[in-house]
């Protein structure tokens, strides 16, 4: 489809401006619905939140306050951007957008469904871990900038915990490459052809759960959302933020919510197949249904276990969350590569041949 | 091969845009309107009397060391784990050595306190 663009654009223009147009309606094309899926997301927090506490949630804006996230954008940007006198300002602006950057430029190598990738690169594993993990300067730079005590602190706790975080999720990914032999995603997703015993969460079922869980920890949610800590340090390395400052770096927040999501969904749970696959009756009877639902259906119940866990969980304490991942998941993350190492070698079960 | 990373570059720039077009925005439309009492940092209504760019926790910098040291491991995991198909049993021993070595020194920190946030 975007050849023939191509091919029909560069008959009127140079080829190079066929190309770069084509290119950049592709990625305008994955970046749009995934923003408006950030903005009804924070909806949905709130919604889904809400109904768990036995309270309506927003329903004052549209329908059900389903306009809520456009009334709540439009509200930032009206908003006077606040520019702290004691300020780095060139920094202070910059850290917002260095935090956001990052997480859209990750999702350049994120397969949807069958070869509906942007750049199908062959080191898309690497790629996402690399590229997210630039968000940690965002995060740093704003809180020394801004040069206020509670924003210092908060962006000293949350590059710590982000790091650490970071280490188990690495490892965690190691043992999905031992698995699936390639750090294309497109290819990983085709390793786990074939029902949903055939998906990799049951060799790394606790590489799963170290995922999930390191997940949450680098997006700075509850439980783990010790950054805004309202009681301590009030909201964190953004005190300072107002206006679309703040709004940046809640949309970079949710954003990456929805990336670690499809991450997880792409390498443990199948991606794109159906669960009911070469099953008798099922798989004939939800043949029509297309690849791209059923990975949007598994992002939509990881992003809503997200919220669940913010309405279900406490916050953990510092020293908590530090052992949480230095004691506990580190260990269990390099224990279960050498168990993968051991399972590829025997070539256990369906998934390594 | 290398054609595949120009819509990174597009995705970059764009992420970008996406980061300014707001912060633009909201320049342009909100009110600005500074004064002093508005500008100085936050502090749960104390006048703001040090610079808030002070000394802070050593263990920062320890888990900022560690991580190094456990990131690069996994940098020299990922290729590993790619090949394991044709390097058999010595690359899954000779890379066993090798995170043994990263466990002895993860258990020497352990031991000594390193981990510790009391």
């Amino acid at each position: 489809m975007f050849n023939a663009l191509q091919g029909w654009l560069s008959i009127f223009l140079w080829d190079w401006l066929a190309i770069l147009m084509t290119l950049v309606l592709q990625v305008v094309i994955v970046v749009l619905p995934i923003m408006i899926a950030v903005a009804f997301l924070t909806l949905a927090e709130r919604k889904v939140i809400g109904f768990m506490q036995v309270r309506m949630g927003p329903n004052r804006v549209g329908p059900n306050g389903i306009l809520q996230p456009f009334a709540d954008a439009l509200k930032l940007i009206m908003k006077e951007f606040v520019r702290p006198q004691q300020s780095n300002l060139y920094l202070f602006i910059i850290a917002p957008v260095l935090a956001l950057a990052p997480v859209v430029a990750a999702w350049a190598v994120i397969p949807f469904g069958e070869g509906a990738v942007v750049s199908d690169i062959n080191v898309g594993v690497m790629y996402v871990l690399a590229v997210s993990s630039i968000v940690v300067y965002g995060v740093i730079i704003a809180g020394w900038a801004s040069n206020s005590k509670y924003a210092f602190l908060g962006a000293l706790r949350a590059s710590a915990q982000k790091v650490s975080y970071e280490i188990a999720m690495g490892f965690a990914l190691v043992t999905v490459l031992m698995v699936a032999g390639s750090m294309n995603l497109t290819e990983i997703v085709h390793g786990q052809q074939g029902g949903f015993w055939n998906w990799y969460w049951i060799p790394l079922l606790p590489m799963l759960a170290v995922y999930f869980i390191s997940g949450l920890a680098e997006t700075n949610r509850t439980p783990f959302d010790v950054v805004e800590g309202e009681a301590e340090i009030v909201a964190g390395f953004h005190v300072e933020y107002s206006s679309m400052g703040f709004g940046v770096f809640m949309l970079a927040e949710y954003a990456m919510m929805v990336l670690i999501s499809f991450m997880t969904a792409i390498m443990f749970l199948g991606g794109w197949y159906s669960p009911f696959e070469n099953i008798p009756v099922l798989d004939p009877l939800t043949a029509w249904i297309p690849g791209f639902i059923w990975l949007f259906l598994k992002v939509a119940f990881l992003l809503f276990l997200f919220l669940w866990f913010r309405a279900t969980f406490p916050r953990y304490r510092y020293d908590q969350l530090m052992r949480l991942g230095w004691k506990v998941l580190i260990p269990l993350t390099i224990v279960w590569v050498f168990v993968v190492g051991v399972m590829h070698y025997f070539s256990i079960g369906p998934w390594f041949n | 091969m290398l054609e595949n990373y120009l819509p990174i570059l597009v995705f970059v720039v764009l992420g970008v845009l996406f980061g300014v077009g707001p912060l633009l925005m909201s320049f342009v439309l909100a009110p600005n309107k500074p004064d002093a009492e508005k500008n100085s940092p936050y502090e749960c209504g104390f006048e703001p009397f040090e610079d808030s760019r002070m000394k802070f926790d050593v263990r920062f910098y320890l888990v900022a060391i560690l991580f190094i040291i456990f990131d690069l491991e996994i940098a020299f995991l990922f290729p590993w784990a790619i090949v394991l198909d044709e390097i058999g049993l010595f690359g899954l021993l000779s890379m066993a050595v090798f995170l043994s070595l990263l466990v002895v020194g993860f258990i020497y920190e352990w031991r000594k306190g390193a981990l510790e946030w009391e």
